[in-house]
Parts: structure tokens; sequence; C-alpha cells
């Protein structure tokens, strides 16, 4: 399968003094493929790389398996659109924005009014289409922005943060909307962003971008269970990294010993190995302990004392002291049925596939 | 004091009559110093453009100079428009110093670097993400340039209104290349100074009136569209 569009041995420095580096990404025919990394990661610039917009100082931008010189850039960037964090649109009216990219391809006219008509119906703002753009609010600007964007019908739709300046109802909204549509419509897509979230909500595949290198590159759901690295964990949202040694494997069960603490963990690893162990937080549920009428059939249930509560729009982040500390998350109902406070001895539990042997530490080191 | 209102009411008198002397007068200005913010524009825009959104060694240098030009004396350009086109000049030839082309040369040369000056300001307050945004849409060069300066109309009003505000004022150019021949280079600029040293405030007062009277119609004309255009 020809990638549409691939990077090559890329390389360009970005303010404020780092170097992007990749040296093979493909976008594949109908995935949308998230970009994730944390702020200064080189996202937006490999994404202006990828749009024709930035000239990497080393290798090569491919459309179709073969490398675009300057002469083509123009051509070939009309086959793609981005859409940016911000909406930038022109100061004229909605249907004058969403025609813009058609006239610049020399579509105008009739044939560009219905286009735009059509886009517009399709992210619910087609009441607006008369209005000045400067009029809109920050959630319309942006679903006229995508408009204006996927009119064009695009090999590749780039979209660079489109999602963050907006409110949270607002995000939501668009963030179904847009999903509803790149899957009736089939657009490959590279998404840019820094939310988890957005990336498990949109992508088939994910990208994880630190200091300007692809760290994982893979499905999505297996890149948020299994990163190859403590960096990759950290990010896509593991919150306990632990070390511990390996006991024994038997029957599919290998046992880690973790401060103080035997874990059963179905993921192999050698006996007497020194092992690091990502667990997420929404993989812990917390019960009463046994002997307060809670119970489980999980492989891991470790009593300790409630170390730290911290509410979040979501529920609470609770973290356990089991001998190492174990983080979980917690639905606001939980929260209040288990009754918990810091301090209270409660059990943590999880199942022996929750935890992933990260990699990278040499069996047998002491 | 008497003067003054003796002045007011002879300026009236000949504005309401209509005397063929004063309305050949304001014609003149008028085309002249319209023909000259014309040709600034068609020279200043594209120019004004150029130099904000482009990069280049000297850049710096040609903005200071056209930042400069913007308030350059018109005697000074009288000086040297005059000798350019003086008949053993390099443009003697041309035979057109002391007719009314020669004021539009002069007056365009004045308010070419202030329409520059303001284009390169209002095209640099476009932001650049916003011309990103347009190459990433698909733009070419020429049309993202277009759109841009779309963006940036409002403020090229400004651009307008300082242009042929600052010529029809001037006068140390028109009389020097003009030469204030009467019926053919008389401006209102140059006719006001010549009616004032003769003693005669009230045709001196007349053309004043008129002058604030067409500056003040311009002004409220492209006011309006550039307010209009703001809300």
């Amino acid at each position: 399968m020809t990638p549409l569009l691939a990077l090559h041995g890329v390389r360009l420095r970005y303010p404020p003094g780092f170097t992007l580096e990749v040296e093979a990404l493909a976008v594949r025919p109908a995935e949308v493929l998230a970009v994730i990394g944390p702020n200064g990661s080189g996202k937006s610039t490999l994404l202006r790389v990828l749009g024709l917009l930035e000239r990497p100082e080393a290798g090569e931008v491919r459309v179709g398996g073969r490398a675009v010189d300057a002469r083509e850039a123009l051509a070939e960037r009309r086959r793609m659109a981005t859409v940016f964090q911000e909406p930038w649109l022109a100061d004229t009216t909605v249907v004058g924005n969403v025609t813009l990219g058609l006239g610049f391809r020399g579509i105008h006219g009739e044939v560009a009014a219905r286009r735009a008509a059509r886009w517009l119906e399709r992210f619910g703002v087609a009441a607006l289409a008369g209005r000045r753009a400067r009029t809109l609010s920050g959630g319309e600007a942006q679903r006229v922005a995508l408009a204006r964007a996927l009119v064009l019908e695009p090999g590749v739709l780039l979209l660079d943060e489109p999602f963050a300046g907006l409110d949270q109802p607002s995000r939501t909204a668009l963030i179904a909307d847009l999903a509803a549509v790149l899957r009736e419509d089939r657009v490959a897509t590279v998404l840019v962003t820094h939310d988890r979230g957005e990336a498990q909500a949109l992508a088939d595949r994910v990208a994880v971008l630190i200091a300007g290198r692809v760290r994982q590159l893979d499905d999505t759901a297996r890149v948020f269970q299994t990163p190859v690295s403590e960096e990759v964990a950290r990010f896509v949202g593991v919150e306990t990294i632990v070390s511990g040694r390996v006991l024994s494997r038997a029957g599919g069960v290998t046992r880690v010993e973790i401060g103080g603490r035997t874990l059963e963990v179905a993921a192999a690893a050698d006996p007497g190995a020194r092992v690091r162990l990502a667990i997420r937080p929404e993989d812990v549920t917390l019960t009463l302990p046994p002997e307060q009428g809670g119970g489980s059939s999980a492989r891991n249930v470790l009593r300790g004392a409630i170390a730290r509560i911290t509410v979040t729009d979501a529920g609470a982040r609770v973290v356990v002291d089991c001998g190492f500390p174990l983080v979980a998350t917690v639905t606001p109902r939980s929260l209040g049925d288990l009754g918990l406070v810091e301090g209270m001895t409660i059990a943590a539990v999880f199942k022996a596939s929750a935890p992933h042997l990260l990699p990278g530490l040499a069996p047998h080191t002491p | 004091m008497d003067v003054l209102v003796q002045g007011f009411r002879h300026a009236l008198r000949l504005l309401a009559g209509g005397d063929p002397d004063v309305l050949g007068i304001l014609w003149l200005s008028l085309e002249v110093s319209a023909t000259a913010t014309l040709i600034a524009l068609v020279l200043g825009i594209p120019l004004g453009a150029a130099l904000a959104l482009t990069r280049f060694p000297g850049r710096v240098l040609l903005v200071s100079a056209v930042n400069t030009g913007m308030g350059l004396p018109p005697v000074v350009v009288g000086l040297f428009v005059t000798v350019l086109l003086w008949r053993s000049g390099p443009f003697g030839d041309l035979e057109v110093l002391y007719t009314p082309a020669a004021i539009v040369v002069a007056q365009a040369v004045i308010a070419a670097p202030i329409v520059t000056g303001i284009t390169l300001a209002a095209v640099q307050q476009v932001p650049e993400k916003f011309r990103l945004q347009l190459v990433a849409l698909g733009a070419s060069r020429r049309q993202m340039v277009w759109v841009v300066l779309g963006e940036a109309r409002l403020p090229m009003l400004a651009a307008v209104m300082a242009g042929f505000g600052g010529v029809i004022s001037e006068i140390g150019a028109s009389m020097m290349v003009g030469g204030n021949i009467r019926g053919q280079t008389r401006t209102l600029t140059t006719a006001m100074v010549l009616e004032t040293s003769k003693g005669n405030f009230d045709i001196a007062i007349a053309l004043a009136l008129l002058l604030l009277a067409l500056v003040f119609l311009v002004n409220w004309a492209l006011t309006t569209i550039q307010q209009r255009r703001a809300l």
C-alpha cells in the first residue's frame, strides 16, 4: 500500500533550538493519524513540513511515494488543507471564507457556493452563511474553518490543535461532528494534539513525538496500553511506574515483587529479571477491604492507606500507598459511595493484564 | 477683525457666483492632486506590500528610507524635480516644466512614500499566521498578497487620505515646478500665496475655504467607508 504522504529522513531545526528528526512517517489512505506529544516537541513543525509549508533542511516529503520538489509544491499543496488552532478567518462573510480555497483553485460562482453550503450544513453552521466572520463565536469560527478546509475535498487533511482554543462543551461537540465526517468520508487526516483524549477519540494510529523524535508509532490502543518507554508511558497517561524483581513464571502468570508486595502479571518475564511496570490509573479500581465487605476476583488486591485525593473534572485521582505509590482514578460517584478520605485504608484492585512491562531494562541486572 | 468678516462675505459671494477663475483653480487642483495620488497608489501599494512580505539584506535601510520619505519637505522635491525637468536637465526634452504635468510628477513623488509607508504598516499588521493559513489553503503567492491587501483595506484607506491630503495642501513643489501661471498652473495653494501677498484677503479666504471644504469632503467620504466596514 503506497502511503499518500510520507516523510523520509527529515531533519529541521525549530525554535528555540531543538531539532526535528523523523526517519520515516507515512500517512495511509483513509486513516486518522494523531501526532501527540508535549508542548515544544516539534508537532506543529512536523505538520508544516507535511503540509509543504516549511522545507526541511534534510530529507524529503513524498506524495504517493514520489519526492515533491519545490516547483510542484503549490500543486501538491492544493491537494491538502490545513486547519490551525486559530481559525484565521478572513474579514468577509462566512460563505466568502468557505469559498476562499475554491477560489484559489479557480472554482467560483454558483458551483463554489453550492459546495460551501453543503459543508456548512455538515458542520451545523448553515444558518451563519451570510454572517460576517468576525461576529462568530470561537466554536462557530472553528466549524467554519473546518468546512473551509473540507470543501476542498483534500487528499490529506492536516489539523494542528484545532480544538485547543475552544471551551469544553464546544470542543466535545465539534470532536463528535468531525469524527462523524471523517468516518463517513474516509478522509486521510493527520491530527496534531497535546490532548490524549482527542487522539483516543479520533485516531486509528498514534505517533508519539518527544523532543523532535517519534518515540512510538502504532495503533492507538497499543500506544496507550503498551508504551515502549517510560517517557511515552508518562505522556500517554500512565501514572504508576515502579521497579520490581521477577520471582517466578508459571501458567502464564509472572509473579513480581515490588515494595514488599507480590503482584501477578500476565506479561512474560524471566525469573530474577529487574522489570519496570506501568499501570494506568483507570485500570485500578478501589474497593473496601475484604473484611469490610469488599471483594474481587481480580488477581491483584493491594491494601494500603490513601495518601492523597485530588478532585478533577472527571472524578478524582487517588494515590494509595501500597508499599509503592499506586495511582487510581475514581468517578465522583465512587468517591462518595466509598466515603474516600485521605488516611483511610482501602483495597486497590487490578487485573493481571493491567500492568505493562516497559522494555529497556536488561534482564538480570541487580 | 473687520478684514476677516469682509473677507468671508466676499468669499461667499465669489463662491456663490461661481467665479470662473476660482472654479478653474479648484478644478485644476483637484485634477492634479487626484492624478498624483492615483500614481502614488499604483507605485506605493505594490512596493509597500513587497517590503512588508519579503526579507532581504538592506530591507531595514529601505524601510527607513520610505519612512523618511513620508516626511519629505515639498520644497526639496520641488527643487529636484525642477532640476530634472530643466531645459538642459536629463528630462528637459519633455518640456513639461511649468505645466500641470510637472506638478503631478512632484506631488506623486511626495505622496508615494506616504502610501508606501502606510501600506507597509497595514500589511504588516496582518498576522503572519493568517498568511500561512492562506498558503495552506492553496493560495499562490499572488493570491495570498491579494487577500492580505483585502484584509488591510481599512488602514489602507488612511493611505489614500494621507496621500491626497498631503499633496492638495502642499505649496512649495507646486510653486517651483508649476510656476503659478494664471489659467495654467495656478492651484488653490499657490493662488492663495499670491493673493495674500497682494493684500486680496477676500479672494485668499475664499480659496482657503474651498481647500478646507475639499479636503474635508474627501476625508468624510473615505472615513464613512472606513467606519462602516469596521463595524
